[in-house]
Formats: structure tokens, sequence, C-alpha cells
């Protein structure tokens, strides 16, 4: 089946298993690098991308359910010419070590940033729970999150 | 869009191994072409050639060669600070290459905190007789005395001179050096060389103790860097694996026609190996799932997780190593005034990558290629060539960045897979690993058992100290891939296992007047290919040894009634140990009193301390934690660090080693177990193996770095991570009244403890 989207504003077009994941076809059929294949189970967030502004698993996510949608990656929220506030406080706070993780924590604080611009640590807590950093960067992850919202101490 | 192609185009380069034109990230991609357009030239890739090391090109720009590997913390940072400084060249113009066969010798790759300590000694050596032989050439061409020469950002000048002077560039006019070094004949962690030079003083450090950042950090951030698992090979192969589901239980029949309705999938064995591969990734995803394998039955090899320390007190020892014996041990427990005794349990935990591992290998008649994410490129090269029977020096090994790592993780046995799978279909194949092939099957973290005895006399002084360690050793498969017995390819085709054994004593300087610390292995669980064969994760046992004698240290004060800071003092002698422990009290205003605090009510707070030593690098620790009584829920809320490991190359760099380091122990002090039952690993994904979330994140982490710029740098990549697990412990015990004595330390065991306190 041939599936039309939009990616980081081009439109794309998958011919696929409807079955097949999102991912896949960002990675395999379209070439993207930054959505990571982490656990397939929906359960670390590193392949995540925005459908239509919405932060989404894309390793779950059937290609047959997006037609349609627009589609955000972590290297279409941002570039270096014109970053995201996010990509910005990354940079100026270390965050990433080995990086595997980042569009989870990224793509999931940047739309979670949109809606309350201006969050309590609980509050950011509460919207990153659930996605996986093994490297152990939280630390800098809530400092980079605050950073961008300009609510850094 | 920016897919990373690799042509099929190849060249032979002067050193023999075949060179497969690759994409692959900038550094590594331009020093390739380099070495290859000069290769009529450069010296042979040894150690004992300056050549090796430094390249210094025209337009006075620095590569440094460093045969380790980063694994995010930023190693090669520090690498370039300390180059820079030797060679007098801005931090900006040096770019270091990182394990990669063709470019950089075999200094044992990611391994045991040792890349400032080992091999940027051999770095900074090479880097200043580099700079020695410019300047002795500036000398010649300027007619100038040596000692009158000042070298500012490559460019050598003699002072009040303006017009003498002459550039690094223009002095090594697009030449290699050609200049020859000591070198101790050893490769890995070990290779030592030097030159004539004498490196720079620390008092005359410009570079080397200030905070750069990673260059690699903002290319993650957008999304652009090129991870092993982006990694492409034109006409290749995506391959998955399909493993056992009972441990030791190989492969009987294989149903082909299972897989025929998946577009040209198909299966791919050797022996109990057994992979699908396929045109299109999903369809190899796909393929691996529908599979139909009938397989031997099930043989129990596993004790259950919940008898699982008993059959480590049962099991017959293999090996056993007292290397701590001071005085009577035995003849003073029997007349001490009181014997305080308490045992330890640590759990089997897994590496659980970010990513499952991946590898991409194209083997060929005449050479090979390999992409590997296994800190140890050089050794994955040579435990391929021997799988697959061609001489290793045919085959091109590049590390390129993974999904994580923190020791022998998974990335290993992807190597070798995807080496064998190349050679089996003769063409270029991606092999990645699914969740449960990398959380079930990597090499765990041994599991063990620990006692404490320690006599006291009447005043209550320790006057015998006992401490004993049991457990699987840590190296049931040995921490590189260099020989295929040690990886699950080699065990599935019929090498036999054979580790090391292997473990460890606490790392701490007391002065107990009668001491004894030693341990004891007991064989791995099975014979064969298994999934609870124990390897090295971060800080190979240090967090399992420490845990345990920082708790027993602990128990000791409270029996006591000392306040465990003061206690810890007063057996402690080396000024070093010392000031990192009152460092890290003072910081974390530390109040003198004996624990425990014992709070009344439905959150109880309280503090805790430890301290240990890793290879020359001295870390304290006080944790704060909360204890909610109803739930048992611990929050390893604070954190204070004091660390010395001599010579601080970059600060900042540093303190986000440590933080990383903080969070992940306290993840496996309180999260971490790997599960299974008599017949298989059932931690196979996140939901089954949880690690720490951001919810359970300290608020704060304070650190306090001790610079000691007259003292050898040490590592900083691991010693934290053994410090943390005893200083939450003990803040629970402080918070709580009670001891708890078995990691993790999760809700449903605080609140089993609680109800019977």
């Amino acid at each position: 089946m041939k599936y039309n989207f939009a990616v980081d504003g081009k439109s794309a077009t998958v011919d696929a298993d409807p079955a097949m994941p999102l991912l896949y076809a960002l990675r395999s059929d379209l070439g993207l690098i930054n959505p990571k294949f982490g656990c397939g189970r929906a359960q670390c967030g590193a392949c995540t991308v925005h459908v239509d502004g919405v932060p989404t698993r894309s390793c779950v996510m059937p290609v047959s359910a997006v037609a349609g949608k627009k589609i955000t990656t972590l290297a279409g929220l941002g570039t270096p010419e014109k970053p995201h506030p996010l990509q910005t406080a990354y940079i100026e706070e270390q965050v990433p070590q080995c990086g595997y993780c980042i569009s989870g924590w990224i793509m999931t604080a940047a739309a979670f940033l949109r809606d309350n611009p201006k969050p309590t640590d609980a509050e950011i807590r509460g919207a990153l729970a659930g996605l996986k950093c093994r490297c152990g960067t939280h630390m800098a992850i809530m400092r980079a999150v605050k950073r961008a919202a300009g609510t850094a101490a | 869009m920016n897919s990373p192609i690799i042509s099929r185009r190849e060249f032979l380069q002067a050193g023999g191994a075949l060179v497969i034109s690759v994409a692959i990230p900038g550094a590594v991609a331009t020093a390739l072409s380099q070495s290859a357009a000069g290769a009529a030239g450069k010296p042979p890739l040894l150690p004992d050639q300056l050549d090796s090391w430094i390249a210094v090109l025209p337009d006075g720009s620095v590569t440094a060669f460093y045969g380790k590997t980063d694994m995010g913390q930023g190693i090669d940072v520090a690498i370039g600070q300390m180059v820079a400084e030797e060679l007098d060249v801005a931090f900006e113009k040096v770019t270091v290459v990182l394990g990669d066969t063709a470019l950089t010798c075999n200094q044992g790759g990611a391994s045991g905190s040792t890349g400032i300590q080992f091999a940027g000694i051999a770095l900074r050596n090479a880097a200043a007789e580099a700079r020695r032989i410019l300047v002795e050439r500036a000398a010649e061409r300027l007619k100038v005395p040596v000692d009158m020469l000042v070298v500012d950002n490559g460019v050598v000048n003699v002072p009040g001179y303006a017009l003498q002077r002459a550039s690094y560039g223009q002095l090594i006019g697009g030449q290699f050096f050609q200049s020859k070094l000591e070198w101790n004949k050893r490769y890995g962690n070990p290779l030592a060389i030097k030159g004539k030079a004498t490196p720079k003083k620390p008092s005359e450090y410009k570079v080397v103790g200030k905070s750069y950042r990673q260059a690699i950090v903002t290319e993650k951030v957008f999304g652009k860097l090129q991870y092993v698992t982006d990694m492409q090979i034109d006409g290749m192969l995506h391959a998955r694996v399909v493993r056992p589901p009972n441990a030791g239980c190989g492969p009987q029949t294989v149903d082909e026609s299972s897989i025929e309705h998946i577009p040209g999938a198909r299966v791919v064995r050797e022996k109990e190996l057994i992979a699908v591969v396929a045109e299109r990734e999903w369809d190899a995803v796909r393929a691996a799932e529908a599979l139909k394998v009938t397989w031997a039955p099930a043989c129990q090899p596993f004790p259950t997780a919940e008898t699982l320390h008993a059959h480590i007190r049962q099991a017959k020892v293999i090996g056993s190593e007292t290397p701590i014996k001071k005085g009577d041990v035995d003849a003073v427990l029997k007349t001490a005034h009181r014997v305080i005794e308490a045992e330890y349990e640590w759990p089997l935990q897994s590496h659980a990558s970010m990513g499952p591992a991946c590898a991409v290998a194209d083997v060929r008649a005449d050479g090979a290629r390999l992409l590997t994410g296994s800190q140890k490129p050089h050794y994955a090269r040579n435990g391929m060539g021997k799988l697959i029977g061609m001489d290793p020096e045919k085959i091109h090994s590049s590390w390129i960045p993974g999904p994580g790592s923190y020791g022998r993780n998974d990335a290993g046995d992807a190597a070798l897979d995807a080496g064998l799978l190349s050679k089996l279909t003769g063409r270029p194949v991606r092999l990645q690993y699914m969740r449960q092939d990398g959380t079930a099957w990597d090499p765990k973290g041994p599991a063990a058992v620990y006692r404490g005895r320690a006599g006291l006399d009447a005043q209550g002084n320790v006057i015998a100290y006992d401490f004993f360690a049991r457990g699987f050793s840590r190296q049931d498969v040995v921490q590189t891939e260099n020989e295929p017995k040690d990886t699950l390819a080699g065990q599935m085709t019929g090498y036999a296992p054979k580790g090391n054994i292997i473990f460890q004593t606490p790392s701490e300087k007391y002065e107990f007047a009668n001491k004894r610390c030693g341990w004891e292995c007991i064989a791995p669980l099975l014979d064969r290919a298994s999934p609870l064969r124990t390897g090295h994760l971060r800080d190979p046992l240090g967090a399992e040894t420490h845990f345990a004698s920082e708790s027993f240290i602990d128990e000791l004060a409270h029996a006591v009634g000392a306040d465990p800071v003061a206690f810890r003092l007063k057996y402690l002698n080396d000024p070093r140990h010392i000031a990192v422990i009152k460092a890290a009290a003072e910081k974390a205003r530390w109040s003198s009193r004996p624990n425990p605090n014992r709070g009344k009510g439905g959150v109880m707070t309280g503090r805790g301390f430890s301290y240990t030593e890793r290879n020359g690098t001295i870390v304290a620790v006080v944790a704060e934690v909360e204890v909610d009584r109803a739930s048992g829920r611990v929050w390893a809320k604070r954190f204070t660090v004091a660390h010395d490991c001599g010579l601080i190359i970059n600060p900042e760099g540093l303190e986000i080693v440590i933080e990383g380091n903080v969070v992940q122990a306290t993840s496996r002090t309180l999260f971490e177990e790997v599960q299974f039952n008599r017949d298989q690993v059932t931690s196979v994904d996140w939901a089954t193996y949880p690690i720490l979330d951001i919810g359970d994140a300290p608020e704060k982490i304070d650190i306090v770095l001790i610079n000691r710029p007259d003292i050898a740098p040490t590592g900083g990549g691991e010693p934290s991570t053994r410090t943390v697990p005893a200083a939450i412990a003990n803040a629970i015990f402080d918070a709580t009244g009670v001891r708890l004595r078995k990691v993790p330390l999760t809700p449903q065991r605080m609140k089993e403890a609680l109800a019977r306190a």
C-alpha cells in the first residue's frame, strides 16, 4: 500500500505493509536517522516524533495510521541555524552522553513546553515520566528543560 | 535525505587491510583519506612510530590517533586538551580520531577508566615529542638555539624578532615525522610510549585544567550524528537473530516455510546460531518473529530467582583468593568483646543499553569491514577474524558511536554475529538486535553474597575485620571479543566458553590491626551460551562489593555509637583519603551524630555516608533520602560527592561524568534486578527490567572536585559508581533505623523491613 504524509515540511510517499511501524518508514524508506529503534514496544521514547504536533512513539504506530498527517522529527524541530530553545539548552547544558535517547526527551519536552510554558519541577518530571536514559543524564535534562522554559534558577 | 550510504567502491591501503569507502563521521573519514593519500610514505601503524599517534597537517591542524573509544562522556575532549597543551596549539586545532584499526594503535578500547590514566599519557608523550621535533626543525631553519624559541598556537617564534617565525605547517611540510618512540611492547591498556621530550610541568598548563565542550553533542542534539545503527553499506542485507527461548537448548528443526510469505526473507544458520535476513529491515523483523523453530526441551539450568543467593552460598567454589591478610583475624575474633556480623546480597544486573546492539559487516574474499559499537574495536576485529577464518590484519574495524555501552554489553556479540552472517550470505550485513536480545542476552553484572565480621574490644575499637565475597566471576566472558569463545556467535558455533576466575576485594584504606579480605568464585550456571553469563558492567563488581563493605562499616559505626564520618576517619591515615571524606562532609554540612535518626512521620529523612577508592581515584558520597512509610518508596533526593582523581583535565566534563555515575548507580541500587525462571531470563524489556525514571532522579547533586595538579591523573569514568549504593543504604538506615542488605532496595523490601522492625 502507498501512504502519503509530510515529514519535516516535505511530502513523502511510502509503499509498505500497512502494519509496518512508522519508524521503519522514516528510517528505511526515507533515510532519516534521528528517530532511533530503542525497544519496539513504546517503552523508551527513542523513536519519538510529532504526529500533527503530538509526541508519538513511531516504533508502534502503523504507517497506515499516519496517512495525510504531518510528522516532525528532531531534525525538523530545529536546525543549527534556527534551533528550538530546547536544542540550544541541550547544547548549553551538554546534556547527552550516548545521546541515543534524545528524540524521546526533546520531542516530548517540546510539546510539553508548548502547552505549559512555565512548568514547575514536578510538572516537568510528570511530563517526562516513562522516558528512558541509560547514561543517567536526568539532572542535565532537568536543567535544560528549565533553561529552555526560562525558569532556570 | 541524509542517509549515509557506503559505496561498494574499495581500494587497498598500503597497510594491506581492505578499505571500503565509508561515509562515517567526519574526523575518521578525513583521516582515512589523508592516510590513504599519503600512504606511500607513512610508516607502519605501530606504537613505536610517532606518526601512529600524531599528524600535523600542512594547514597546521593536528590529528591525534587514540586507540580507545568514547561512550559519550567526552574522553576525546580531554585527550584533545592534553595533545593541544603539549603541542602548544589551540584546542580547536586538534581532531581526535578514536578506535579505528586502520588509524589507531590498540590501546585497549574503553576499559577500566584508563582513558586518561594510561592512554592519555601515551598521547601526551607523543604530542610532547612532536613539539620537540618541530621546534628543533625551527631552530635549524631560523638558525636560533632551541631554548630561545617559544611556540604560540602552532607558530614557533623568536621573542623580539617578529619576522623570525615558522609555523608547524611549514615545518612539517606535508611530510610524516618518520621518528621512533620508546614502546614497552605491550598492547591494550598497558601500552606505554615515550619520546625524548619531557612533557610540560602542570604549572605551565594553559589548556589542561580548563573546561571544553563536546562538539559531538551538537550533532546529537540536531539529530545529525550517525550512530552505528545508521550505517549502511550498499547492497547490504538486514539481519535479526533468533535466540533460544530456553537457555542451553539449541535448535532441532527450522521450518523455513514459516517465513515464505515475507518478501526476500530467508534463514541463515550455522550450527546453533540462527538468523533471518531480508532486503528490507521490516521484513527481517517480521521474519524473526514468524520463524518457527523446534528447540531442544527445556533443561532447567538455572535456580529460581528467589533461590539465586542460596545457590551462590551452596555452590562449589572454583577459585578463591585472600589478597588482604594482616595479623591474626581468627584468633582475635575468638577473644573479641563483641563480634558484629552481617551479610549482603547483590543481584544479577543487565547493561540494558539504551538500544539493542547493532553491527555492520562486509566480508569478502580478500578482506572485510566491520562497523561496531563495541568498546574495543581492535579486539572485535581479532575475534571476528578468528571466527570467520580470516587474518585479522585484513579486517578494517571502526568504532562508531552505539546505543549505549558501559562494559561488555551486547555490542561485542553483535560484531561477531554480523561478521559470521556476512560470510555466510556473501553480502554486507547490518545486524540489529531486538530489545529482548539486548536485555535478556547481554552478559550480566555478577550476583554475589558478601559477609562481614568484625571484632570489637570493650572500648568499641575494631580489633579484627573479616570481609568475604562469594559470587560469579566478573569474567565468565572475558571483557574483550578477542576470542570467539567469549561471544555468543562463537559459543553457538562450537567454541566452548572459558572465562577467567576473577573477583574483587574492597578498595579502601582502613587501618584495622587484624584485617582479612578475600573472595570465592562459583561456576557459571551454564557451560554453553548463556543469557546469565557474567561479564563487565560499569565499574565491574565495584558497586556490588562496596555496597556491602561500606554498609558494613556503617553497621560498625552504629554498633559503637559513633558518627559514621568520625568512625571512618578514626581508622584512616592516608591524607588524600581523609581530605576527600572531609570535603564531602563539609560540603554536605554533615552534622556529627550517630545513626539512626529514625524518623517518626509518614516521610522519614536520613543521610548516609560512603567512601571508596578505585585505582587511585578517591570518592566520598553523602546521600540524603526520603523514605515513604506507607509505600516504601525511597527517594535519593540529594547527593554530595567529593572526588579526587589527581590532576583534572576538564572540570566541567568531569562533573557531567560524575553526575551520570551517581544517577546510574542510584538506578542500579534502587531498581535493577534481572528476573529469570529455571529456564529463561524473563527481563526482556524496560517493563520487566525497570531502571530509574526521571521522577526518581535526585533533586540535586553537589560535586566537590579536588584538583591535585602534581599527582598523575587517574580515572573518572567509573569510581563514583561504587560509592553510591552504600551511601543510599546508610541513609535509609538513618531515616528508618532499618538496614536493607539486599539490592535492589525496592519499596516492597522497604515495606517488609519496616513491618518487621
